[in-house]
């Protein structure tokens, strides 16, 4: 396909090295065997690029943040706007839009802060199994487990300013810990296989075993799961916002106009409805990729 | 004479994978008479165990099989409908796989698996057995297998036994299936020595006294030799050479049989033997004449061109070399 | 057994025991071997046996319960963890599986790599040593780039050789090296390993269930039965003089293609029984239950090993009557 032809072609301009260009393209090989992990890349693709380019490609990007028009709200979806116009007389199809770059921040923010304490600690972990640093870090993952991830964000937002960082904070803080644990069961069993023995036996430092030879191994299930976790985030945010917790009006998430609109249902139901399909758009299109990326790592059959 | 069990002939399987087509199988041909002991012998990838697949087709999906002529008795397996390859796989034939632990499952104790088995196979003879019934005919079936303590074996999982009694589990159930013909892929590969001697000498014993026919695979070229009447070699896809087994071992012809025979240690001593130059040929390009040719030390110009075809040389001595004539 | 300079490895009342929830397991119970300088010692024995511990403690993989070993004349009882990078140069291991000993996610190039920058024989681009090693070991230096996944399995073992020959070592324990693979393929790597065992006066440690090929490999051989070391005795006494029935049981199942082998072989005994677990170790010989020789006394007394002929030493009952 085109992909490949790409990638043949970055090889050739000396970009991309031979083994790569050669790695990559088994790797699109796997992934695109399945069409539905492909429309979920192009879901992603989708959202992302919409929402980098929202100021230019929204027909009302100054409707995004503070902006009034009484005379034009609670229109319904008509040409001029396709999702409609909320209590305000914002576009719908603008807001959600912009919507997608609070959605999408949080979530990688809050993977970003996340994935790289998780991993090392669930690394340390696993190759320190069953000694005391082993059984430290897991009793406190499993504190933080331990407590339901809603309540505990909605605590730590309730106690400190409600705002979208705080939000992301306090999802960080629960998050982390399931990082810890993936990485984990699979450092503390492949600890015991023979190729990180014989790195011991030459001599490699921990470091060197922990990052280089042990990680490389988790890299697919800890990718699949940053990818659908990108997902559960959304949809975390979305409810802190939609308590109120999260982003604060007038800034346009998508749980806060799940929340505005909820009251007007099912009369205006275009405020509603359509930023909850664009949530289901985003997390569908997530998990597609999701699957897709597990199956590029999958252990291949004879 | 007693009649031809399976014949199969013109066999060609290709696997569909990243970067192209797979060409393994090239015009396979094997045939078994009943109560007859038959050997598949051949290295690691030479295609073995995807014959047996392509005769009980259980070959994966990306399998693809231009060509293939497989009768059981008579009948076409290939166009077999499946209610057809259901009695197939209960009455007639059966499989041991090299690995018994990954051909058991798990979770489940041996009763559980052993009693389905035991109550299709009876279903296809039109015989419904009763719980209890099942129960003694399972028993039965695992004392065959040389196991002591039946029923204490029933009531194990899978990881509570040792690998020899896993193998002779698989050997039971198969037993249940197999009245006819008995397909063993490396059955002892995975085991010590001595219980492999005890495995193979179990399933002779089984076969001789059920009068039923086997198909032993292996790449153990001693263990295949104490065992049965005729040997196929097979290498990169094709069968190269087939012969009785004291006339294979004793005069091999094919340049690649000799090569096998010799890089075997010996125990009399003899030092290191030499192994076969070269490499196996890459399947998504095989040589478009002889398969060994680019490891053979007699290949002749015409060995690069054409493909030889299996040939008499012998008394029940077939083998598939321009050396002996096209 | 003899303490002398000519012994590049010692092992003296070596014991490995490992706890468990059932109790304890006596992988290895009190063994004592030596390796002379360039020669290949070979180690025997079935499942259980202890035979791939016993190599695994020599690497430093697990630290002894008890008992001392000595390379070159000095200590190194301990594990991996505390002993100093030279040493760690010196000994090197060879895996039953190279499928599982290579990490699939590394290049050649890159496994080749870690052992030389490891011990700083090469920092920097290091194409130059390794293409180097892969001609050493007849493979072809374009391998570098390739992933072990897609080699076939005698060529991923002889990276691992590589891998194990790039420091120079004066040791190397082999764990059943081609034991997984096919039989024309062990026979390039065996003549791979004599030769470079002969250029680089290296002594082996060679662990192996095939009784064949150890035949061929090795000058001296030890069997191991339940953590135990049984008869060792050099190459030639044991199979041609075999003493200890476990010898001559395993001996005579070994699977032969030639008349004069068959010949060779010593009368057919048919093992019964399963190996018994390392759980439950039979009192008196650990052979006993299977043992078709069996004597009186043979259930209560340990036998201890004696030597019965200048170098071959046996531990059973049937021969303390000689010496008694």
């Amino acid at each position: 396909m085109c992909i490949m032809f790409l990638l043949e072609k970055l090889k050739d301009l000396g970009i991309l090295s031979p083994r790569k260009a050669e790695d990559y393209k088994k790797a699109w090989y796997k992934f695109s065997r399945n069409p539905l992990s492909v429309a979920g890349l192009v879901i992603v693709i989708v959202v992302v690029a919409l929402a980098i380019l929202a100021p230019y490609v929204t027909p009302y990007p100054h409707h995004a943040e503070y902006y009034v028009d009484f005379a034009n709200a609670n229109q319904p979806p008509s040409l001029a706007h396709p999702f409609g116009t909320d209590q305000f007389g914002r576009d719908v199809l603008t807001r959600i839009i912009f919507g997608f770059r609070y959605s999408l921040m949080m979530a990688a923010t809050v993977l970003a802060i996340v994935t790289p304490p998780g991993v090392i600690l669930g690394l340390i972990a696993g190759y320190y199994r069953d000694r005391w640093i082993d059984t430290v870090i897991m009793r406190i993952a499993d504190i933080f487990v331990a407590v339901p991830p809603l309540v505990l964000a909605l605590s730590i937002c309730a106690v400190l300013e409600p705002n979208i960082f705080n939000a992301m904070m306090a999802v960080s803080l629960m998050w982390w810990p399931w990082y810890t644990r993936l990485v984990y069961s699979m450092a503390s069993s492949l600890r015991m296989e023979p190729f990180v023995q014989a790195a011991e036996i030459i001599g490699a430092s921990k470091i060197h075993i922990m990052f280089k030879e042990i990680l490389p191994n988790c890299l697919g299930a800890i990718l699949t799961k940053v990818t659908l976790d990108a997902a559960w985030v959304i949809i975390l945010g979305s409810a802190l916002s939609f308590v109120g917790l999260g982003a604060q009006p007038p800034t346009p998430d998508l749980g806060t106009m799940l929340s505005d609109g909820a009251k007007y249902m099912p009369t205006i139901w275009w405020i509603t409805i359509f930023p909850a399909i664009a949530i289901a758009v985003i997390v569908l299109g997530f998990n597609l990729l999701g699957d897709g990326i597990r199956d590029i790592y999958a252990a291949e059959a004879r | 004479m007693s009649s031809t069990l399976l014949n199969v002939e013109e066999l060609q399987v290709h696997f569909k994978v990243y970067g192209g087509i797979l060409k393994v199988l090239n015009d396979v041909a094997l045939t078994v008479n009943e109560k007859e002991k038959v050997g598949l012998i051949g290295e690691s990838g030479c295609g073995k165990t995807t014959t047996m697949k392509a005769i009980m087709r259980i070959l994966p999906w990306n399998a693809i099989v231009p060509k293939a002529k497989i009768y059981f008795k008579g009948k076409d397996i290939m166009k077999m409908s499946d209610s057809e390859l259901k009695r197939l796989r209960r009455r007639s034939i059966s499989m041991i796989f090299q690995d018994p632990t990954a051909a058991l499952n798990p979770v489940f104790k041996i009763r559980d698996q052993l009693f389905d088995i035991v109550k299709y196979a009876n279903l296809e003879m039109g015989k419904n057995l009763s719980k209890k019934e099942i129960e003694e005919e399972a028993i039965r079936l695992l004392r065959e297998a040389a196991l002591p303590e039946p029923e204490r074996i029933l009531d194990s999982y899978p990881f509570q036994l040792s690998g020899g009694m896993r193998q002779r589990v698989c050997i039971a159930m198969a037993l249940a299936s197999a009245h006819e013909l008995l397909i063993a892929d490396e059955p002892g590969t995975s085991l010590d020595v001595t219980i492999e001697d005890q495995i193979l000498r179990l399933l002779k014993q089984i076969v001789e006294e059920k009068r039923t026919s086997i198909i032993l695979i292996s790449h153990a070229l001693g263990a295949v030799k104490g065992f049965v009447d005729r040997v196929y070699v097979m290498y990169a896809g094709c069968i190269v050479e087939s012969a009785r087994t004291p006339d294979l071992f004793r005069e091999p012809l094919h340049p690649y049989t000799k090569g096998l025979l010799a890089a075997v240690p010996k125990l009399t001593g003899g030092g290191i033997p030499s192994g076969i130059k070269g490499r196996v040929p890459d399947y998504m390009n095989p040589p478009l004449g002889c398969r060994f040719v680019t490891r053979c030390e007699y290949a002749m110009p015409i060995c690069e061109k054409k493909q030889p075809r299996m040939i008499k040389a012998g008394n029940d001595h077939e083998v598939a070399c321009f050396l002996y004539g096209e | 057994m003899k303490v002398s300079s000519e012994n590049i490895l010692e092992v003296i009342n070596l014991k490995k025991y490992f706890k468990v929830s059932k109790g304890i397991i006596k992988a290895v119970d009190d063994i004592s071997f030596n390796v002379k300088y360039g020669e290949t010692f070979g180690l025997v024995g079935e499942s259980g046996s202890g035979k791939s511990t016993t190599g695994h403690i020599i690497v430093g993989l697990y630290a002894p319960t008890s008992g001392k070993i000595l390379f070159e004349g000095r200590d190194i009882s301990m594990g991996v963890e505390r002993r100093p990078l030279a040493l760690k140069k010196k000994i090197q291991m060879v895996f039953q599986d190279p499928a599982t000993s290579l990490n699939p996610k590394r290049t050649v190039r890159q496994i080749i790599e870690l052992p030389l920058k490891v011990h700083g024989i090469c920092h920097g681009d290091t194409t130059q040593k390794v293409a180097e090693i892969l001609q050493m070991v007849e493979l072809p230096v374009k391998y570098m780039e390739r992933y072990p996944t897609e080699l076939g399995g005698g060529e991923k073992q002889m990276v691992a050789i590589a891998r194990a020959l790039a420091v120079n070592p004066s040791f190397i324990v082999l764990d059943e090296p081609t034991s997984a693979l096919d039989v024309s393929i062990q026979a390039k790597i065996i003549n791979m390993l004599m030769r470079v065992q002969k250029e680089f006066n290296l002594s082996y440690l060679f662990i192996t269930h095939n009784l064949s090929l150890m035949r061929n490999v090795a000058s001296r051989v030890a069997i191991m039965y339940l953590g135990k070391i049984v008869e060792l005795a050099s190459t030639e006494e044991f199979f041609y003089n075999p003493l200890h029935p476990y010898t001559k049981m395993l001996l005579s199942s070994i699977p032969v293609i030639t008349d004069e082998e068959e010949a060779m072989k010593p009368k057919k005994i048919i093992s019964t029984g399963e190996i018994p677990g390392a759980l439950n170790v039979p009192p008196g010989c650990s052979f006993h239950p299977r043992c078709p020789e069996r004597l009186e006394v043979c259930d209560k007394i340990e036998p201890c090993m004696l030597e019965i002929a200048p170098g071959h030493f046996v531990k059973c009952h049937l021969y303390n009557s000689a010496r008694a």
